[in-house]
This record gives C-alpha cells, structure tokens and sequence, in this order.
C-alpha cells in the first residue's frame, strides 16, 4: 500500500464512525422527543440510513431487531413508489403496510430523503410502534388485516414542507390516542431532520460529494467480514424444530439451517400453515429475526448493515405462519417471530462447539389493556371510566447461556426496554399490585435458567378492563439444552382465581386484578453439575425451592443454608449411579 | 472567618492512584501529589497538607477553608467494597432494582451480564403498604409488620437500611414513618429514603439511588469524620467542606447525609477548573476537555457555568455502554467520558477497522514503549511513533520511552494485517482516538441542543494537550487554551467551587392549571432546604439562586429544561406564570429540535432550585501583549495527521516561555508531565500567568 490508499483508508474507517453517531444522534433525537411510552421508554424503534439504491450503511444500536432488519427491506419499496429524481426538499414519506415494512400496522415508517447540492445522498428511516392505530387495536384476534386498524398506503406525510393533513385528520379521527400518535409521528420527522442535518455536515467537511464511495467501502468491508466468520463453521445441514401455543392450535416451526461456503441459508419448509387469528408473520418479519439469530451465534460484533445482512439467506413456503399474504391478519405477529431465533439457535447448538443458549420466554409478553366506555361487556358499562389504551412490555427469562445463568425477567430477541411501573400509573388508571421474580421459574441446569417474573395488575379504585391477551409459552415450556431442564411454563389468571386464555381480548371484572406469570428460561447442561455454592446462593434468594435444590441439583444444605458437602457428594454420586 | 479570599484555601483530591494537594494563599500556589493511600486514605491526606504547609512555611491556623474531593464513594461502588444494606420495599417490588428496565444493554452479544445489585435478594423486604400515582394511599402501611423486621434486619448484619417505596416522590409519608418505626427500636443502622435522596419517578433509578446512598453511607461518613476529627487535632480549625458530583461544596454535615452525591467529585473539579478558566478569559462558551490514562472526559461550559444533569451511571462495566453501570438521580455535572487515553489499547476489528480501546493498558504493564511488559500498541505508543512524545524526555524524563518497541507493537497489531507502514499504523490509530473524541464531544452537543463550532476547548490531562489540536481541527474549533498546573486540575477547581445545594422535586401538573400558591409553597420549600444547606458555608458572602422546570408536552417522556424566566417575580410566581412557561418552553424547545408541535398542552413534572454563592473572579486579558518569537530549544520531525506526512516542528520547553512568546504551528511545546503539539493549522502564544492560548491561522477555510 502507498501512503495515499492508506490515507484513504483510514479516511473511509472514520467516516463509517461518524456514519454511525449520526445515526444514533436520530435515535437520540426520536427517544427524546416521542410521546408514546412504547417509543420514549422502551425503545420500540428503529433508526437507520440508506443510500440512493435503499441499501442499509448505518443503523443506531438502539433499537429492536425487528424494526431494525425489516425496515432494510422497506426503503426499496419506498423508491419504487417515488423515484429519487421526482423527490423535493421538504418531502417526508409515510406508510405503516405490513407487506412492505415491519409486519403490523402499529408499526409506523417514515423515510426522508437527505438533499446535498440540490441531490439526494441518502434516505433516512425510522420505524416506530404507535400506541393506536384503530380497528380491533394491538391483539390476536381479528380474522383479517382490514380489522386490524387505518393501513396507509406509501405517501407523503410532507410535501416540500407542508404537512398531509387529510392524511393527519384521518389518523386523528380513527385512533384511540391521537394526542400521543400523532405527536408521536411529528417526532419521527424530526429525527430524520437531525440525521439529514448531520449527514450533510458531514459530507462537506469531509469534501464528499455523496455516499458512494463510503457505501460500497462499508457494504464489502462488512459482507467479508460475515462470509469468514462464515467460512470457519462446520459445512453441513442442521435441523431444529420449535413447538409453541399458537392461538387456537399449536404451531410448530421447523427450521434447516445450510452453511455454505460463504452463505448461511435458513429454510422453513414443514412450518406450520398460516393461523385464522393475527398472530401470522410477513416475510420481511421473519427474515428480521432469521438473520437476528444468526448474527447473535455467528458475528455479533460485525455492525448490523446491507452487506453483513447478504450472506444470511432465508426461504418460507407461501401460506406458513411466516410468509401470509393479505388479507391475513399479522397484528401480534411478534408471539411467532420472537420464537425464531431460538428455532436458528437450536440449528446453530449443533454446529458451534461452545453450544448455544437453550430456550428462552423469548416472546415478549406485551400487556395491552383497555377500559373506558363501551368495554368489558353490558354488566360494565359505566360511563365515569375514562377511556384508556395502555401497552405494557414484559419479559420472561432467557435461556441459560453455554458457560452464565440465564438473565431474568429480560428482554430477548427483542430490544426493548421495560416501562418504569410509575410511568405508566402516571397516565393510565391502573395499579400494578405486583411485578417481580417468579420464584423456581428458571430451568434447572449446570447453568440455570433465567427467572420469568409475577406481574399482578388491577383497576385503580377496582374498576373493570379488558386484556388483549397476546401470550405465549403457556403449554409449551422453554426446552433446556445438554441435560438442562425446562423452564417453567406462564399462566394467565384472574386474581380471583379462574384462568384466562393465552390469547384473545377478556374481561377482568371490577374490583378483580390480572395474574401473569412469565415463563423462565431452559438450564444448560446437567444440574447435578451446578456448583453446589450457587445452588446455595439461590436457595437463599428464593429463588431456587430447598427441594429442587435436593431433587433436581442434587445439593443438600444445612439449616443454616450452606452446603453440606458430604451428603451433597452422596447425592450425587447415588443420582449419576 | 471573615472573608474565604484572605488566608490561605486548601484542597485535597484523592484519586485511585494520586492525591493531589492545592494550596493557595497570599504567597501564591503550592502543590503536591503523594500516593494514594488505599487502606488508610485519612494517612494519604495529612501527609500531602504537611507537605504543603510545610513547602508554604505556615501552620494550620493560617489555613481557612478545606475542601475535599474523593473518589473512594465511586470505589466502593465499582469494587463492591461498601457495607451490607437491606432495602425496604413496597410488597411486591422486591425486586425492582435487580429486573432494572428488563433490557440487554447490548444487542448482540448474549454473554452479557448485568450488573450485580448493590442489595441481594435475600436482604430485600417486602412491606405492605401502597400509595397511588397521585399520592394518596390505596394501601395504609402495615406498621406492626415493619416493627416486627427491626429485629431480623439488627441479626443480618447490615449497616444501612434503604427505605424506597412506590411513588414515595408524591408522598413520602410511609417511608418517613417507616424510618421512624425503625429508629425507635435501634440506633445501631444509617437509614436512607428514596423520598429524600432522590425525590424523582421512575422507581428503579430512585431506588437504585437509595440503595448506592446507603451502600456507601456507613463507611464514607466514618472516614469523613475521622478526616475531620485528625485535622482538627493537628491544629485545623477551619471549616472542612466537600466537594459534590454537581460542582458545588457543602459541608460536612449534609456529605454524611448523602454520600452518593460525592460520586464523580474529582471530575467535577476538572470542570469547575475549565469554569474558572472561562470566567478568567472571559469566554463564554467552552468545551473542557480532560484526557488522561484512560479516559476522556468532555463537559460543555457556557457562561462559565458547566452543564449539569439530574441523573448519571456509576460503575459501568462494559466497555463504557450506557446502561451496563447503577443508575444514580444525584445532581451531577454533566459530562461524557469514553474509554479514550494514553494508555488505550488499539487494534484492529473483523472488518478491518482500526478500533481504539476501552480497554486500557493503564500504568501496569502500560504501553508497549514503557517497556514494562506491555505488548499491546496505545495510543502513547502512536504518540511517540508519530513524534509527539520525545521518548527520552517523558513525564520529566523520569521513564526512558522505547520507541523501538512501541513501533514493533503496531506492526504487529495493527499494520502486518492491514498492510500498513509503521507510521500509517500510528496514525490510523491516533486518527481513529482523536475521531472517537469528537464523535462523543459532537454527540454530547446534539443531545445537549448546544453548537460546538464557536467554542474554546480547555485542555488538561497528561495526553490532552498531546491531541488537542487535531481534536479541535475535526470539530472546527479555532481556539484553545492550556493551563497551567494542569496535572492537579481537579484539586486547583475545588478552590474555586462555589458553596451550592440544589434541591430537585416532582411534581406533576398541566401547565395550564398549575396550582400557583401550591407551587409557590413547594418553592418556598426547597429554597428553605437549599439555603439551610448554603448558609452554613457561605460566611455571609452574597449568593444567587436559579429556579428550573423540567417541562414537556403532554404525553412525552423526555422534559426540556427551562429556567424560569425573569418576568417572573423575583420570589413568587404570579398568575401570569403560565402564559410565560409557556413561552420559554416553545422557545427552547425549537432551539433544540427544530420543530414545535402546534395544539398541544405542556406540563410540568419537576423543579430544580439551585442556590449557590457568588464569587468575584480575576480577569486576564487574552490580547494585551506583545508578541514576539520564541526562542526554540530544538527540532524534529512530526506527523501532520491532516495530510499524512511527516514535517518539521521547533521543540519549546514550556518553562522557559514567557508571556508575549510567539509559536508557530508545526511546534511541540513540552513540559514535566505532557507535551502540546501545535499543528500546522494553529498559531500559539504565552499570555500572562503562563497560560498557552493556540488560535487557527486565518489563512483558509
């Protein structure tokens, strides 16, 4: 190399840096200034920049995978719809389709163009979860997408400048919290301004025309880096197959995962057909958490763009639950797509001498209640109840990891964060009686299951709501790996005491409160191996009973709670015979 | 004590490795850095005050004002070396401090772990009790229930007690009762409340914050007052105060109250120094840059007046990321800091990228040119290939650099695999650090809402003025200060921290039916607690107080910052109040996001109440010399990082310049501890009190 390729190529190195601080600087920027609880707290977002062709440079490392992974497939669209050269200043694009974005309409798009001299460099996007978006609202049971809420088709939002304001009185009109939607949507322009503001500084000091040279520097530099990260595994077919609730009936994927020379393809053939309720997933869905599982076990440190995302390949028969067409309904799409990259990592366990974590809670268990006028059935009609709409992200625990516990009461695949209790009893008319770990939830194992939690929620001075229940892991516990046991499964009840269905919208009676309890993760290896002093430490938490102690660790303890070493070895030398 | 400015004015800052010592009096400054002391740092302290009396020739009477700093509360959090605690929590939130915000802080990598919490599980209680989002009580506090702990809780061994309840910020009264249950059956345990320590929503922040504050509580208030009483007997009989995470000092009485508020102390100083400095100058916008064996530290200083937050993260412990640490809501000043220093390690990642640390070499085995075992390439060691650092004249030529090894160590790491030469090596490496920077710096300005372009960057740390000028090169600064005395820059800002309390409340209303005599009450309130706190430091010297709200739409859950206008009464507000709010929320709103949102109504969720004391500052004219070339002591080759090539540079020796001495960039000005690389875009100049003040040629851009 002479001295000006390689001045050219730390040149490149620094500019990707800067490429993604701008990106998070929009992230930023949509975090803190969005009204949405889904948006603002828990991060339900994506953020990222493409270039003419719509393919992902950069994207902010906040954010959820789903969002992140699908939205890559989106801009395209977007430029189909509106070539770049018909694109002005001022103009801002919108469209929530499942088809084209994330895979539900509460999922909400918005691409603006960067103008640098009069032409467009690049595009940024972001894609946010609404808290409202009309029709039956965020839950599993409608039949069709039409039920589901206002679909908008790919338009302006802004036309040099001006607002669509037939589009914005629609939203007003058809939501349920047109306050925080619609401010929620003047936010995502906003972030993408401050990306374009940024992107634009930043091409005129370093005296660069566009994204070009930068793109293609940034698309191989990360493509080769994937296919030799790639190259290192073990050639060869590998098979997995994931079982879970389903809506009305259980639903099974079936995974065969192909590593080549410089690709990993993943192939659902034999997966489930696709649900009469709205739990089904669109393709760019399932690719999202496909290549999410992948990246996880096979490159996690190469940044999430185009060319890291090329070698990672995927293919569902039409019809399955993971590639419907409209008029399916795909609403709580996430009960399925969570479960994918444990489907990828029980393909990848065989391949990856370490192993991979066992399964996990996995789908997020989002509690979406609604009370006010004209809920909960006749006996309730009790006009005093202001109307609410309020969504609420939990998570169970994570599978046990190869060499750690598994994390409780953790988000994963997902990214989002969990909502502080007093924010969202600061606007909504509930009370969380309850939110913490679910004692003996996590799989026993050498290394343990992660700890689901217990959530217990009522109406404040007892007043009635309905659930939209949308929850997974209730008749299919999370599967431990190498001798690791299950995690235990969720339930869903009243307070009262009967239980609810996993899925669909139910009433809780006044004066009645909601019981979830969230499944834990799978252990990882035979717990009779754990060492004895953290089986210990776990008893004396509560999280681990004295008796799984004894039956499933095989550890005996003193009543003072340490270990007694002597019977513990007799335990265990009788247990391995 | 009549007046602080007669007499002498000590300062302590004990860091991991130095305590630095600053006194200042009559006849000027004296300084000393002696080791830490770890297992007795009260041993540390008094022998650097003796030393400094003693290099002065005076006695302790002559001293009329300590001031402390200390970085042992910060310890005890990363090290998990505090006192047992127990937490009292509403029944059913036992674990809240643990599920934290149910997040994995990183994506992709699923071999995280998450912080272990400061109380285990099994010294966390559940208390019947419940009070609403509005304050009122949906369940009354189960007295007997807590009476009945007391014992278990003496048996446990703990120290301290945090008590933090559900929307305790509304209404503290079951906390407060639940104290007061504990207190009347043992005096054996400190006790914190969340309601007190950090009066703000969001419970795992707030109670994350009590459970630090009590964390720490039993041993920092053991070593503050044996501080106290072992000056007092070596004849110190001026007040001790503290020095505080939010820039200002209080006594010691309310430090022993809320420990936690230490954290961050000596950084703080760094800040308040860069302050000085700007008041000094007269500058009005300033970015202090601190940089030093592994971080850099970058604060925003407008008006002289650092940039402060409400919240801040202690103890990260994954290569910096936010939300790897313990969330803490103290009043801090705001800064970034990034795993950026001399000694960060550099390497090169899976797509060819050259990455620079966190990781640190730090001081053992330190960079590869120290020659001390250190195989790694550093920053340092780009730094010498590059002919910034004279390898035999480093840190006063105490420690023979090797370059030899420092340029085997980046042909190795760094430019066998991207088929680079030695030099390109070093500079993709000081490239990529110096870019990291102002990544950070530009970020920081963004989500602050501030512009960077027209400040002055303030620079001290023993590899800041190293890198100072390409940093300012890449955020288009055009002037920079350095110091002098910059080794102990955080010692020197304790002696010019104002005495100051703020006080922070939540309280929720929509702007337009704000309460105005309740609000006024509140006010009235936290100033009463503010000037309780000041009073007993200030000695009657005047002081200012500044009222914020932190106001957002309704519905958002990020606030803007506003202070409350002058049109306001000077005391109270009027009824005119929220029309005015209003305003001055509309108004910075747009400043920091371009885009106001028509049609929605604002509301309120916290006051912040500062009062602080004021001081008359010097002033040094930046201009009113003559300037004339500097005499140079020598010459060699450095890199231009701008085009990639080496040039020649005049070597100074900074403590032969005098004031009205004249640099042109290319130039290296060394001294004891660092050395300033003028580059070939900057000009450079000695004002009075020794002060280098670099500015950008005018001859483009």
């Amino acid at each position: 190399m002479n001295s000006v390729t390689e001045m050219s190529s730390i040149r490149m190195q620094i500019m990707w840096n800067r490429l993604i601080s701008v990106v998070e600087e929009q992230a930023q920027t949509l975090i803190r200034t969005a009204f949405s609880t889904s948006v603002r707290e828990a991060g339900d977002l994506a953020a990222a920049v493409f270039d003419n062709q719509g393919r992902m440079l950069a994207q902010a490392v906040t954010g959820t995978p789903g969002h992140i992974n699908a939205m890559a497939e989106a801009i395209p669209h977007f430029i189909d719809r509106y070539a770049i050269a018909t694109m002005a200043p001022g103009d801002v694009y919108i469209t929530n389709d499942p088809w084209k974005t994330s895979g539900h309409l509460h999922d909400v798009t918005v691409v603006t163009p960067t103008f640098h001299d009069g032409n467009v460099v690049g595009l940024f996007a972001n894609t946010c979860h609404v808290v409202d978006i009309g029709g039956r609202g965020f839950g599993p049971d409608a039949n069709q997408v039409f039920e589901e809420g206002v679909n908008i088709p790919i338009m302006h939002l802004f036309r040099k400048g001006e607002v669509n304001t037939v589009l914005m009185d629609i939203l007003r009109t058809n939501v349920r919290e047109p306050r925080q939607v619609i401010g929620d949507i003047y936010a995502f322009a906003g972030a993408n301004d401050i990306g374009c503001e940024r992107l634009v500084r930043m091409l005129d000091e370093f005296d660069e025309d566009n994204l070009e040279a930068l793109g293609e520097f940034i698309i191989e530099n990360s493509r080769l880096a994937t296919i030799e990260r790639i190259s290192k595994l073990k050639k060869g077919r590998y098979s997995n197959s994931v079982t879970m609730d389903g809506y009305d009936l259980p639903v099974t994927l079936v995974a065969e995962l192909t590593i080549g020379d410089e690709f990993i393809n993943v192939d659902y053939n034999g997966t489930s057909p696709a649900s009469k309720y709205g739990i089904n997933v669109v393709l760019n869905y399932t690719k999202a958490y496909t290549c999410f599982g992948v990246k996880c076990a096979v490159a996690p440190d190469i940044p999430n763009n185009y060319g890291s995302l090329l070698p990672i390949t995927f293919s569902a028969p039409e019809g399955c639950i993971l590639n419907v067409q409209r008029p399916f309904a795909v609403s709580a799409r996430h009960i399925i797509g969570h479960l994918l990259p444990d489907t990828v990592l029980g393909c990848l366990h065989q391949v990856l001498e370490s192993g991979c974590q066992s399964e996990g809670s996995a789908s997020l268990w989002n509690v979406q209640l609604r009370g006010g006028p004209a809920v909960g059935g006749a006996a309730d009609f009790d006009s005093e109840i202001p109307a609410f709409d309020l969504l609420h992200f939990n998570a169970g625990g994570m599978g046990a990891r190869p060499t750690k516990d598994g994390l409780s009461a953790t988000a994963f695949p997902s990214g989002i964060r969990g909502i502080p209790v007093e924010a969202t009893e600061a606007i909504s008319p509930v009370v969380f009686w309850r939110k913490e770990f679910r004692e003996g939830s996590g799989g026993p194992g050498t290394y343990r299951g992660g700890c689901g939690q217990v959530i217990e929620i009522g109406g404040i001075d007892g007043i009635p709501f309905d659930v939209l229940a949308m929850f997974e892991r209730v008749d299919n516990a999370p599967r431990g790996r190498n001798g690791g046991h299950e995690g235990l499964p969720g339930k869903v009840y009243l307070g009262s005491g009967s239980a609810l269905r996993p899925k669909g919208q139910q009433h809780v009676p006044a004066n009645d409160s909601l019981v979830l309890e969230l499944a834990g993760g799978g252990g990882f290896g035979d717990p009779a191996t754990r060492d004895p002093n953290q089986v210990a430490r776990d008893v004396r938490n509560g999280l681990v009973s004295t008796e799984s102690g004894e039956n499933d660790y095989r550890v005996k303890l003193f009543p003072d709670g340490s270990v007694d070493l002597t019977s513990t070895t007799t335990l265990r030398v009788g247990y391995k015979k | 004590m009549k007046n602080l400015s007669d007499g002498f004015r000590l300062a302590v800052d004990i860091g991991g490795t130095f305590t630095d010592v600053a006194l200042e009096g009559p006849r000027g400054q004296f300084i000393a850095k002696t080791l830490t002391t770890r297992d007795n740092p009260e041993e540390g302290v008094l022998n650097g005050v003796w030393q400094v009396l003693s290099d002065a020739a005076i006695g302790p009477s002559a001293v009329n004002i300590i001031i402390y700093g200390t970085t042992l509360a910060t310890n005890l959090l990363i090290e998990r070396q505090g006192s047992p605690v127990a937490l009292l929590t509403t029944c059913g939130f036992r674990d809240s401090i643990e599920i934290r915000n149910e997040n994995r802080f990183e994506q992709y990598d699923v071999n995280i772990d998450l912080p272990s919490p400061l109380v285990p599980r099994s010294l966390r209680f559940g208390i019947p009790e419940r009070i609403g989002a509005a304050g009122q009580v949906l369940s009354p506090l189960d007295e007997d229930h807590v009476a009945r702990l007391v014992p278990d809780l003496c048996r446990s061994g703990v120290k301290s007690v945090a008590i933090g309840f559900l929307h305790s910020y509304r209404n503290p009264d079951h906390e407060q009762r639940t104290r007061d249950i504990v207190m009347s059956k043992t005096s054996e345990l400190e006790i914190t409340l969340s309601s007190e320590v950090a009066p703000e929503m969001r419970e795992f922040e707030r109670i994350s914050t009590a459970c630090a504050n009590a964390y720490v509580q039993p041993l920092m208030s053991n070593h503050l007052r044996s501080l106290d009483k072992l000056l007092r007997e070596d004849g110190f009989n001026c007040p001790l105060f503290l020095m505080l995470s939010g820039g200002g000092i209080t006594t010691l009485e309310t430090a022993v109250r809320f420990p936690v508020r230490l954290v961050e102390s000596g950084p703080a100083g760094g800040a308040i120094f860069s302050s000085y400095i700007a008041n000094l100058l007269g500058l009005s916008e300033v970015l202090s840059y601190d940089m030093g064996g592994t971080t850099a530290k970058i604060c925003l200083i407008d008006e002289g007046q650092p940039q402060t937050s409400r919240s801040f993260e202690v103890a990260r412990e994954y290569r910096f990321l936010k939300g790897s640490g313990i969330p803490l809501k103290i009043p801090v000043i705001e800064m970034v800091e990034i795993g950026a220093g001399g000694g960060s390690i550099a390497n090169v990642d899976a797509m060819n990228r050259i990455s620079v640390g966190p990781e640190s070499s730090g001081s053992e085995p330190g960079p590869a040119s120290y020659g001390l075992g250190g195989q790694a390439p550093t920053v340092t060691d780009a730094d010498v290939v590059l002919g910034r650092i004279d390898p035999g004249n480093f840190a006063g030529g105490s420690l023979q650099l090797n370059a030899a090894a420092a340029s085997q160590a980046l042909d190795r790491a760094i430019g066998e695999r991207l088929g680079f030469q030695t030099e390109y090596a070093a500079m993709g490496v000081s490239e990529m650090v110096d870019e990291n920077m102002a990544n950070a710096a530009r970020v920081h300005a963004i989500e602050s809402g501030k512009n960077i372009e027209n400040r002055t960057l303030v620079a001290f740390g023993g590899a800041a003025p190293i890198h100072v000028s390409r940093l300012a090169e890449k955020l288009n600064i055009e002037r920079i200060v350095i110091p002098p005395g910059a080794g102990v820059g955080s010692a020197l800002g304790f002696l010019r921290a104002p005495v100051a309390y703020e006080v922070v409340r939540s309280h929720h209303q929509r702007l337009d039916q704000l309460d105005v005599p309740q609000t006024n009450h509140l006010i009235q309130a936290m100033r009463d607690e503010a000037y309780s706190v000041v009073r007993a430091g200030a000695s009657g010297q005047a002081t200012r107080e500044t009222r914020t709200a932190f106001m957002r739409y309704m519905g958002q859950g990020h606030e803007v910052s506003v202070e409350i206008p002058v049109v306001v009464k000077e005391t109270e507000l009027d009824n005119d109040a929220p029309e005015n709010l209003r305003v001055a929320f509309e108004q910075e709103y747009h400043r920091l996001y371009e885009r106001t949102i028509p049609g929605l109504e604002v509301e309120i969720l916290t006051w912040m109440l500062l009062v602080t004391t004021l001081r008359d500052h010097d002033v040094l004219n930046l201009d009113d010399l003559e300037e004339s070339p500097a005499r140079p002591a020598g010459q060699r080759r450095i890199m231009n990082a701008e085009l990639g090539e080496y040039e020649e540079a005049l070597v100074f020796d900074r403590a032969s310049l005098q004031p009205g001495d004249a640099i042109e960039g290319p130039a290296v000005i060394v001294e004891k501890d660092t050395a300033t690389v003028v580059s070939s875009r900057f000009h450079a100049r000695i004002i009075r009190s020794d002060y280098i003040v670099m500015e950008a040629k005018t001859t483009e851009k």
